[in-house]
């Protein structure tokens, strides 16, 4: 029972001191804060927390009556009440247990001595006379001697004495008497102290003491706290004004806050909108926290985090605020910072990431394109041979039927070499390979060119004219090939639209356009516009914007029925904007279309060639024999129709001529669907046609519907579907008959071998060849560079040249390049001008050769370096690619000799 | 007699084979069609056209090998253009014998011309010596066999690849 008691005590004593202990108060009750402990009328214990002495301010008269009043104040009595009374619990429990312990202790000591008594009223009776004199000091010895040794045992009481003799009672009597007074004795001086005990008790556990002690305990831990605390902490009245301020700083004195707002006290930014804060929260009587920045003129600019709750009365009703203020000033700034570097760096991996992926989709373009490119130059070689084998199959003797689905075949073929040959075009100018080349040339020799070209090819009655304003300068710098590109293009695409009328180039200066810029403007360079022209069947509006776009024509039935690649269109303006220029086209339907393209070009005089960089460059136009050129400015041609012959019929003998232009394909070949009238039967049957810039008459005899296809560029071939005009021209061709010219050159070629002659620096590849030659029945001349190759064809009248690309002191394109030019102009001053040492040569054939073109076949080790497109470029017909093969050369030949 | 040249040509049918078989996806053949090219064109009036080709070849060989060396030995001034153009020659001198593997080096040494990269020429220098010298021993090889089986009274077989 004992044991039970005290245990439950214990459970009790630790609720109790956990209740009483102040921090953990603080943290249960947010709502004890510093009121806590606060008893009734006990303002002297608050007084001695005298907080204000620490540099703080409180008003103390004004605590207690606040927590008097408010419901806070009184709870928190209400709980300082109940602890006292567990307190004082406590002690009476404690107190009646002693007292029982007490109480048990007597009732023994009583029940002793009783049996005491009885013992000696019962012994009492018999010793009454004992004597007791003269062995009293000895008895009385032994007694206590016996008494300090155990307490318990002075119940037995040894008498020395004789039994039942009187000394023997009398000193019993005695003994016991004693023990009797002691006993009286302790009892009473444990009443005694039992009543001492109880009334200290009583003093020592009244509740002002108890409650002292524990508000000592708060205030010294408040003050613990709040010494280094960088708050505030105040109560407004509903007014908000100041009835008690804790502030570790202060800056304003007690009396200067007290009584007053916020208002009245700041002045600033932040002071309205705290004061508006706890003014919220007074009405919506709900605690909050907000972050307000301060902008006054006594703190500066701080920013505080403020805590404000509302104060009720016993009543419930709202009497003011609780606040408490911490300056974070440095906090948010971090914090700002720290988010503005989070936004920073968020913005810079967004950027980051987005360049990446630019990065990334640029470099899967290039790629793409690249490939494009490699691609497109490796499925042109098989598809060489698949175009040239058909065409082989062509000059052998086939039905109709078969001869049909050949040309089909051919024209297809065909069509895929043009569209590799105009991505591999689009891809060079996208991907920055394509590099332009400053030369120097005559526009009007240019445009002379390129009419006189496009009239050889020439199958409708269509006037080709050109017309070059006065102030055109007669030498610009300027990469011809592409302008020549350009123009044979847009001539090209002219005629294919166009059935009646014109064709012509207009050339005239114009003043720098807007679209140039700030670009550095000088006064040898001159914006030339050229106008491309035509009386065709027009672009309908709506088709303008995606003219110049890749693969796209006009209309799904334009493409039927002209066919092309769709990419003409978008090659020329890529490379007119390469150039710095701008296409623009301007169109009627039915009546015609304009293509304008303008570019800047640096005036060259005719006689600056020291300033020249490339002094092989202007070869194209230069010196050319008649004078008047160089200043015509008009010219007219008219399609070359009487000398169209007809090469019908199953007999294709005729079709390998010497001298023919042939492109892209190693096997030259012009079909014969010309002879076969159910090619005219309105459908889009297809017609292989070969072109090249420089093709001569006889080839443009064979050709058949537009030479000179929709998007067709100088160098390349070109396939184009023939449209009802070609029928039309079917009865002329049938009955025209071959040029004398062509009789006497197969004449030749019978009575003595062709010569051939091959440009190779290279020992062993040269002796293949040779071998190789050899086994094919030929015998063939030697140059190892360009320079001796000029040398050789100057001196020689060769049937064929094989030229090799790469070559040390002139390379093929070079010396291909000069040899053109020699044939354009029919002297050698642009090789000799380029430092080729020309031997003075007895036969001078020059006048008649300039009308032939000697076909030159590049032999390229296919690289990039080596593309074909360069070698047609340079003027070269055809290409091989390393190594040489037999069956390559042997097709190279029949090609190209008959 | 004939069990001699009968043995003497199948073996040599079965070097010529390997020289031309990619013995792995990575190893080329040495030789590739244009070597069989050449062999077409000796006949009668030529009869040691391909030996003539073929060391004409290796002397070429020999001779731009030294000088890509002498090129690459000018340390840190070395004219890449130099190299490249020899790197060309040697390209088409390999690809009109048919030298398959010289040949696939020279391009990939071309490239290393091209970004002037050292090491890289080195490289396709000493590996382009090792082949052409490993594939004149190979040939060397097959011209004896062939001329085994000619003393012995044989025929040269046609090896079809």
């Amino acid at each position: 029972m004992v044991c039970e008691m005290e245990t439950d005590q214990i459970e009790e004593m630790d609720v109790e001191v956990l209740s009483s202990m102040w921090p953990d108060d603080v943290g249960t009750q947010a709502d004890n804060q510093f009121n806590v402990e606060k008893p009734a009328g006990d303002s002297d214990t608050l007084k001695e927390v005298d907080i204000a002495e620490k540099r703080t301010m409180a008003d103390l008269k004004r605590l207690p009556e606040l927590l008097n009043t408010t419901d806070q104040g009184s709870s928190q009595l209400t709980n300082l009440v109940r602890q006292w009374e567990y307190m004082q619990d406590h002690a009476v429990r404690l107190l009646r247990e002693e007292l029982k312990i007490l109480t048990r202790q007597r009732e023994e000591a009583e029940a002793k001595e009783l049996k005491i008594i009885e013992e000696h009223n019962f012994e009492t009776e018999e010793p009454e006379n004992v004597p007791v004199l003269d062995e009293t000091s000895h008895l009385f010895r032994r007694f206590r001697q016996k008494k300090r040794d155990e307490l318990v045992d002075s119940k037995r009481v040894v008498i020395d004495e004789e039994f039942d003799t009187v000394a023997y009672w009398k000193q019993k009597a005695l003994s016991l008497e004693k023990m009797l007074e002691a006993s009286t004795e302790r009892e009473r001086r444990l009443i005694e102290k039992l009543n001492e005990s109880l009334k200290t008790m009583e003093s020592h556990s009244a509740p002002v003491e108890e409650l002292t002690q524990n508000l000592k305990r708060a205030e010294g831990f408040l003050h613990f706290i709040l010494q280094n605390a960088p708050i505030v902490m105040g109560h407004q009245d509903k007014d908000l004004r100041y009835l008690f301020i804790y502030n570790k700083f202060p800056s304003l004195r007690e009396q200067d806050i007290l009584g007053k707002t916020d208002v009245e006290i700041f002045h600033g930014g932040g002071v309205k909108e705290s004061e508006d804060f706890k003014r919220e929260v007074l009405e919506k009587g709900k605690a909050s926290k907000r972050e307000i920045t301060f902008e006054t003129e006594l703190f500066g600019s701080k920013t505080f985090l403020i805590y404000v709750e509302p104060v009720y009365n016993k009543a419930r009703e709202k009497i003011g605020i609780n606040y408490m203020g911490m300056e974070v000033t440095d906090q948010v700034r971090k914090r700002e910072k720290m988010a503005k570097l989070r936004e920073d760096n968020a913005v810079r991996k967004a950027m980051e990431s987005e360049l990446t992926k630019t990065i990334h989709i640029t470099e899967e373009t290039m790629r793409a394109k690249q490939m494009l490119a490699t691609m497109s130059h490796e499925i042109r070689s098989p598809l060489s041979g698949v175009v040239g084998m058909a065409e082989i199959l062509s000059t052998t003797k086939l039905d109709k039927e078969q001869r049909q689905l050949l040309n089909v075949m051919i024209s297809s073929g065909d069509l895929v070499l043009q569209l590799i040959n105009d991505i591999l075009d689009l891809s060079k100018v996208e991907s920055g390979v394509m590099k332009l080349e400053a030369t120097k040339f005559r526009p009007r020799e240019v445009v002379k060119h390129v009419l006189q070209t496009a009239a050889a090819s020439l199958k409708k009655d269509l006037t080709l004219e050109g017309n070059i304003a006065d102030e055109v300068p007669i030498l610009v710098v300027g990469d011809v090939l592409r302008i020549r590109q350009i123009l044979t293009n847009l001539i090209s695409n002219a005629i294919k639209f166009t059935h009646r009328g014109k064709v012509g180039i207009k050339l005239k200066v114009i003043s720098e356009p807007s679209f140039a810029g700030d670009k550095e403007q000088n006064e040898t360079s001159v914006w030339i516009c050229c106008d491309v022209y035509d009386t065709g069947i027009g672009i309908p509006e709506n088709a303008l914007p995606c003219l110049f776009k890749k693969y796209m024509q006009a209309s799904a039935d334009h493409a039927r029925k002209y066919g092309g690649t769709g990419l003409g269109l978008a090659i020329c303006k890529q490379l007119v904007e390469l150039m710095g220029g701008q296409l623009t086209v301007t169109s009627q339907v039915n009546l015609g279309s304009t293509f304008t393209f303008i570019l800047p070009y640096k005036v060259a005089t005719s006689d600056d060639h020291s300033d020249d960089q490339d002094e092989f460059s202007d070869m194209v136009d230069h010196h050319q024999p008649e004078p008047d050129d160089t200043t015509e400015g008009y010219f007219q041609f008219k399609a070359l129709l009487g000398s169209i012959y007809s090469n019908g019929g199953p007999v294709m003998g005729s079709n390998f001529l010497p001298h023919k232009a042939m492109l892209t394909s190693p096997i030259k070949l012009i079909n014969g669907s010309v002879a076969d009238p159910s090619n005219s039967s309105g459908q889009s049957q297809t017609v292989q046609v070969e072109n090249g810039g420089y093709m001569d008459e006889s080839e443009s005899a064979h050709q058949y519907g537009n030479g000179n296809g929709h998007r067709c560029s100088s160098k390349e071939s070109e396939s184009c579907s023939s449209s009802q005009a070609s029928s039309e021209m079917e009865s002329e061709l049938t009955v025209s008959s071959p040029r004398e010219e062509e009789k006497t050159e197969t004449e030749v070629k019978e009575t003595s071998q062709p010569k051939i002659l091959l440009v190779e620096d290279n020992k062993i590849n040269i002796m293949v060849a040779k071998s190789m030659m050899k086994q094919l029945g030929y015998t063939m001349d030697i140059a190892n560079n360009g320079v001796e190759a000029i040398n050789a064809v100057k001196d020689t009248s060769y049937d064929l040249v094989l030229m090799d690309v790469c070559m040390p002191v002139m390379d093929g394109l070079k010396a291909t390049r000069l040899i053109r030019s020699f044939e354009e102009s029919g002297n050698w001053d642009a090789a000799i001008e380029a430092g080729v040492d020309i031997k003075t040569s007895e036969s001078e054939q020059g006048c008649e050769r300039s009308t032939d073109r000697l076909p030159i076949v590049a032999m390229t080790a296919n690289t990039l370096a080596e593309s074909s497109e360069e070698c047609y470029a340079n003027g070269m017909d055809s290409f091989i690619s390393k190594p040489v093969t037999l069956q390559k050369l042997k097709e190279c030949l029949q090609q190209y000799l008959q | 007699m004939d069990t001699l040249v009968a043995q003497l040509q199948r073996q040599f049918r079965d070097y010529t084979i390997s020289l031309y078989h990619q013995l792995f996806w990575y190893v080329k053949g040495f030789l590739d069609d244009q070597f069989t090219e050449l062999k077409k064109l000796q006949d009668e009036c030529s009869p040691d056209f391909v030996a003539e080709v073929v060391s004409l070849f290796f002397e070429d060989c020999e001779k731009l090998i030294g000088n890509m060396a002498r090129a690459l030995d000018q340390t840190g001034n070395v004219d890449f253009s130099l190299v490249g153009s020899s790197v060309h020659q040697l390209k088409g001198s390999s690809s009109s014998v048919g030298a398959k593997r010289v040949k696939g080096l020279c391009v990939t040494f071309k490239e290393c011309c091209d970004s002037q990269n050292f090491e890289g020429c080195v490289r396709c220098l000493q590996q382009v010596d090792i082949e052409y010298k490993s594939l004149k021993a190979k040939l060397q090889d097959l011209f004896n066999l062939e001329q085994q089986i000619v003393q012995a009274g044989g025929r040269i077989p046609q090896v079809d690849i």
